[in-house]
């Protein structure tokens, strides 16, 4: 008889997973004992730090994506339907167009979805912009390229959010960028966080202090923003702050499905080591959509796949699994248009953040290149 | 081990959620309660104790309790 397992999601976690699995399960595979499916609505894989990169015209949508069959092992099954419940008793997956698909073992990769929406004057004919996407991408490099003076604000909103760095990296970014415009002196550029330093990792808010204050970015902490209109955020502490452009970093959810099938009330809760579900047998999480505790980077899919490859491989084989995942994440942090840093950092070891150099900045633009060789299992 | 009398309205369980876990999921509640609502923020993370009262007074709402649960801390708060 062939097990199948369903991999749900082709975003970095799943196509990583399927991937990695296709090659530790090749003898198995072929002897038809196993067989893998990946279950995607978007037949295209998408490379989300490059939209931090779109408003500045420096990348373009079509270097974001790639079909996911050029991707995804040849061995694997790919199928291109929105999954829109999850039943772990019966183990079977129910699709937008009506059909069913059983499965052994399910790999959950959803990913977190922003929500822009969830706060007024944010999102698509909003004044608030965001970068989390390809139209609003493309929205905010209308508006940047016709911007040379006033203040721009930058405020994280909903907290955890996808590529924790990238609010870090955008107004240091910006700031060199408007500099080589010509038009840094007629703008003015504020940075705004909901707690009381200026990013929840706090060697990361430590490093970041001084390199504001260089450039005359202003920081507001404490800083809940909970509407944007006429030219006016106000925040749940009272505050009121203008501004001429005003960049969000939105809230983000889990798929409702989530939810709906009893995987976690927010986030899909599963061991913190053996990113097994907590509330369902022979179901497993990866990436974004997860509560592990640590940033919502596509370096936790990456690293923690090689955990969920190996324990699936183990059940597969009848043996015990042993393999454990301890949070690792790296995560780069560009500091203006030449140089950048970089994070590492596990469940129980805080990052160290070193100074930044030109090499790491090249080391990071050099990976955006290389990421489709992650994608593919081989990096 | 302390206890109190401070019955809460409603709970937020954020044992487990690193930092800053705990104050932004006390902040997400408190912003969809009514007024006079109190709040019980569940938390095992230390920094908790002086992130929460600094918001709370930034914010202008009321700290009622900081109970010492042993593995946790149990810190009220009521939306004004």
């Amino acid at each position: 008889m062939t097990e199948r397992i369903v991999i749900v999601g082709g975003g970095s976690g799943g196509t990583i997973t399927a991937n990695r699995l296709s090659e530790e399960l090749e003898s198995e595979i072929e002897a038809g004992k196993i067989e893998i499916t990946v279950v995607s609505a978007n037949p295209n894989h998408l490379y989300k730090p490059l939209y931090l990169y779109i408003p500045l015209g420096e990348a373009e949508l079509e270097d974001t994506r790639r079909p996911l069959v050029d991707l995804v092992d040849h061995r694997v099954t790919l199928v291109y339907k929105r999954v829109t419940e999850i039943d772990t008793d019966g183990k079977s997956l129910a699709m937008d167009d009506g059909s069913e698909l059983d499965y052994d073992y399910l790999v959950v990769g959803t990913g977190a979805i922003p929500q822009p929406e969830e706060t007024p004057g944010l999102g698509e004919d909003e004044p608030g912009h965001h970068f989390y996407g390809p139209d609003a991408s493309e929205n905010l490099r209308e508006t940047l390229a016709n911007f040379d003076e006033g203040h721009l604000v930058l405020s994280v909103i909903g907290t955890p959010h996808v590529c924790p760095a990238a609010p870090v990296e955008f107004p240091m970014i910006v700031e060199e960028w408007f500099r080589e415009r010509g038009v840094r002196e007629d703008i003015e550029i504020t940075y705004t966080y909901p707690i009381q330093r200026l990013h929840g990792v706090r060697p990361t808010a430590e490093w970041m202090v001084p390199r504001f204050e260089e450039r005359d970015i202003e920081t507001k902490t404490f800083f809940n923003v909970e509407n944007v209109e006429d030219g006016t955020i106000e925040t749940l502490e009272g505050k009121e702050l203008d501004f001429d452009l005003m960049i969000g970093i939105p809230e983000f959810t889990a798929s409702p499905i989530i939810e709906e099938a009893g995987l976690g009330e927010e986030w899909m809760e599963v061991d913190r080591n053996t990113l097994e579900s907590e509330h369902a047998e022979d179901v497993w999480g990866i990436g974004d959509v997860t509560n592990l505790p640590t940033s919502k980077a596509g370096s936790v899919a990456h690293y923690a796949s090689g955990t969920l490859v190996s324990r699936i491989a183990s059940e597969v084989r009848d043996q015990v699994p042993t393999a454990t995942f301890h949070g690792k994440t790296i995560c780069f942090i560009e500091a203006g248009t030449e140089e950048g840093t970089f994070i590492e950092f596990a469940y129980d070891r805080e990052p160290v953040v070193r100074d930044e150099n030109r090499f790491l900045h090249w080391s990071k633009l050099g990976y955006n290149e290389a990421y489709w060789l992650t994608a593919r299992g081989v990096m | 081990m302390s206890e109190t009398d401070i019955q809460a309205d409603e709970t937020v369980d954020a044992i487990g959620s690193a930092c800053p876990g705990p104050l932004m999921d006390l902040i997400g509640k408190i912003k969809d309660v009514d007024d006079g609502t109190v709040v019980e923020l569940l938390t095992g993370d230390e920094g908790s104790k002086n992130d929460v009262p600094e918001w709370v007074e930034e914010a202008d709402h009321e700290l009622l309790d900081i109970i010492d649960d042993g593995e946790y801390y149990s810190i009220y708060v009521k939306k004004t």
